[in-house]
């Protein structure tokens, strides 16, 4: 069958599975979009291509698989570095096809050409450049295997505009052999050595801790998580982008460590004598200060990227593997050495029973452990005050929502105060609920991820927590979400400023001001949202917060925009200062007590 | 001349380490190898890079500074590259290497004969002659021609440009018969 390199790349694409993209045509990538007309892919046009990469990148952290997005060439590419440098960041599987000038110009400075596989470089797992038509089938072929192998991450192919337009016979790669990668061979298997010996550092631990990162959400590892915590009895930890892979209401569950992680998550890794980190990469907002992280704790790390094995922190046993593969192969080690599965034994003493005679029967009991996370846990919950003059406090918000939200909403953050409030405040009880910028911290991926989340999962309420710095950055996109009838939710947490940055100035800057004050109400969030093809409600009082969430929640034909004008002197606690050790973590004024009992 | 032993003369572990790394023999995959050295922090000693005798395939002879990163996580980030095909870690006491210098010499023709005898105890070539300068070339270990260039040096030394080494492992030698 002869197809055009344009013709062949959409065929690549639907063979592929690929059920939905998002784009937005220019010069370059022109012939694509032909035969996109008589494609079963559906195409989601943006408005900015930023958007583009987000919307991707939002389908696959819900859905689990890669997001696609095409642009043209030059800026349509560069508009899109910003996505996938988010993607790399945080292991999100993104495939994104860019148009490029003729390759008769390239080098030539040509109009709209951009070296963007020499840009993307450094962002991207990898990219291609296809110089010959035969070449497309085979090239998108590995570019969905690198993306979604392994350790996942964001990939580019770049298609020069006489390549799309050349002739080539059509044939499908048979197998990973016809793909051309020598040199790509992911490990997912953990060594059995190294498995059994963290078993027994398991059942060594007075003080453990299961640190849980987005890892085990990419592994699809959440199940096997859940019994790996029950079987044992270990509190979990889960990281700012492993929210969900772990049950919020769960008795092991200590929530989320770091930087604005609450008290007992912080204070568990610190005193404990035992990490199990479980596809996490011991993040510098997880750690603070390197030489002061959990200075008594031996470390079991397991990921799936050999690079992470002492990048950070130098483990005791360091197991390359899926995260899921790796949890099972402990299961079963720790049940070898005796650690029965007790289905009525979800206990946080001493964790499962274990049988008589056995290695496990001679563990340390972690009572005093449960005792002491217990104490911290009633001394030091996470806290706000209500406010006296009756401005909306944005938790207050964050916790309506969530009470009124069915519990398997998906809930997606941008970046900043809103983000962390949102974490700490939401409880996440199933994965793949939980959409946000951890690594790169990208500004305005809210609104974009938001609708890609909804397309993905069309049948989940879809609930975008903002802020106002945010929203300006792409709010353009509820444009496409309107024209495409993708009814999302944004709450803007509205307190008219960018909020971190004004509590770093406050707490840190002698409260000097520079360049954060940005107005409650320029623009009118209301009227944009209307503009927009959405509706739009403000809320100026607490009264209004839930009657005001009831009616977002009750509209499902069209996005929603809801205006929470909050207090805008409210600060994320508790706070690890930047640089500075966990054992410092500053807990809210209101709370006594502020630093560890050493 | 005999190979200088490796390493520092009072015995520290030396700084640099060879890493021999086969890529994949396309366009830009040296821009690969180098964008990771930069933007992870790692120093990159000397790099030789050529075809091997499998025309898919090139060699990089990447001499590492080790003081800049640990070995391991070098190696561990350039695996991760889709392009590297495999990776061998040579230390020095381990592997025959080999450098090439050029380097042309100022010299007046009554003191050209002390530089074409400089370079005949060191086995080189001279490869050109001027009327006051002189072009000389010396391949051999990275220490000898340490030791040549800092004997040039007496000399006034107009270029002089130095390949970056390349390596191989030593061969094994069978143990004697009983």
């Amino acid at each position: 069958m002869r197809l055009t390199g344009a013709q062949a790349l959409i065929k690549s694409l639907e063979t592929q599975g690929v059920e939905v993209m998002f784009g937005l045509p220019g010069g370059a990538i022109l012939p694509v979009y032909d035969p996109i007309l008589d494609s079963s892919i559906r195409h989601v046009l943006v408005r900015h291509e930023q958007g583009a990469g987000h919307m991707a990148e939002g389908y696959a952290m819900v859905t689990g698989r890669p997001g696609v997005a095409m642009v043209t060439s030059g800026p349509g590419a560069t508009n899109v570095v910003t996505p996938l440098a988010n993607a790399y960041m945080d292991s999100t599987p993104l495939v994104v096809i860019s148009g490029q000038v003729a390759t008769t110009a390239i080098g030539t400075d040509a109009f709209q050409e951009c070296d963007i596989t020499g840009v993307t470089m450094g962002i991207t797992k990898h990219n291609w450049l296809v110089k010959r038509a035969e070449d497309i089938p085979r090239t998108v072929a590995a570019a969905f295997h690198v993306a979604t192998t392994g350790r996942p991450g964001p990939v580019l192919v770049d298609l020069p505009k006489d390549v799309a337009n050349a002739q080539m016979e059509w044939y499908w790669p048979e197998s990973e052999a016809d793909l051309d990668l020598p040199g790509y061979h992911p490990r997912t298997e953990g060594d059995p050595a190294a498995i059994a010996a963290a078993a027994e550092l398991m059942l060594s631990a007075e003080r453990p801790v299961l640190y849980v990162g987005g890892g085990v959400l990419k592994a699809r590892g959440a199940a096997a998580l859940l019994e790996l915590a029950e079987r044992t009895g270990f509190p979990v930890v889960t990281t700012l982008m492993a929210r969900g892979a772990f049950p919020d209401s769960h008795p092991l569950c200590l929530g989320m460590p770091g930087m604005h992680g609450n008290y007992t998550a912080v204070t568990a890794m610190q005193r404990a004598d035992l990490l199990v980190s479980l596809g996490a990469r011991f993040d510098d907002r997880v750690t603070g200060k390197v030489d002061t992280f959990a200075p008594a704790a031996r470390i079991v790390h397991v990921d799936i990227d050999p690079a992470e094995m002492g990048k950070v922190r130098v483990p005791e046993v360091g197991i390359v593997g899926d995260c899921r593969r790796v949890t099972e192969g402990l299961l079963e080690a720790l049940e070898a050495a005796g650690l029965a599965h007790d289905d009525a034994a979800v206990r946080t003493d001493a964790g499962a029973r274990a049988t008589p005679g056995t290695r496990a029967a001679a563990r340390p009991g972690q009572e005093a452990w449960w005792a002491q996370l217990r104490a911290w846990q009633r001394q030091f919950p996470l806290h706000y005050d209500e406010d006296a003059e009756g401005a909306i406090k944005p938790q207050m918000v964050v916790e309506t929502l969530r009470d009124l939200a069915p519990a398997d909403t998906v809930v997606v953050a941008g970046v900043g105060q809103h983000q962390m409030w949102a974490s700490q405040y939401w409880r996440f009880e199933e994965p793949y609920t939980w959409v946000n910028s951890g690594g790169a911290g990208t500004m305005g991926f809210a609104v974009p991820a938001s609708i890609g989340a909804k397309v993905g999962r069309p049948d989940k309420t879809v609930w975008a927590i903002d802020g106002d710095g945010c929203f300006q950055m792409t709010a353009q996109e509820l444009v496409t979400a309107s024209a495409e009838r993708i009814p999302v939710k944004i709450a803007i947490l509205n307190n008219a400023y960018l909020g971190m940055v004004r509590q770093w100035q406050e707490m840190f800057y002698a409260e000097r001001y520079s360049e954060v004050y940005l107005s409650p109400d320029l623009p009118d969030y209301v009227k944009w949202a209307e503009a927009m093809g959405c509706v739009g409600i403000r809320a100026e009082t607490p009264e209004e917060v839930a009657p005001a969430i009831e009616k977002a929640n009750s509209i499902d034909d069209r996005p929603v925009v809801v205006d929470f004008r909050t207090d805008a002197f409210e600060k994320v606690f508790p706070m690890v200062p930047a640089g500075g050790s966990n054992d410092a973590i500053v807990v809210h004024p209101g709370q006594s007590g502020a630093r560890i009992a050493q | 001349m005999t190979d200088l032993a490796p390493g520092r003369p009072d015995g520290e572990a030396p700084r640099h380490h060879i890493l021999s790394v086969l890529v994949e023999n396309k366009a830009g995959v040296l821009a690969r190898v180098a964008g990771l050295f930069s933007r992870r922090g790692f120093n990159i000693f000397s790099l030789a890079v050529a075809p091997t005798d499998d025309a898919r395939l090139s060699r990089l002879t990447i001499v590492v500074d080790v003081e800049s990163a640990p070995l391991e996580q070098v190696i561990q980030q350039l695996d991760k590259l889709i392009n590297v095909v495999s990776i061998s870690q040579l230390a020095p006491e381990a592997a025959v290497e080999r450098e090439l210098v050029l380097a042309t010499v100022a010299v007046d023709a009554a003191r050209r004969g002390e530089i074409i005898e400089l370079v005949g105890v060191f086995r080189g070539e001279v490869v050109n002659v001027g009327p006051d300068k002189l072009t000389v070339m010396l391949a051999d270990s990275p220490d000898t021609l340490d030791d040549f260039e800092r004997l040039l040096g007496d000399y006034r030394i107009v270029e002089l440009q130095r390949t970056g080494r390349i390596a191989l492992p030593k061969l094994t030698r069978p143990a004697p018969d009983a």
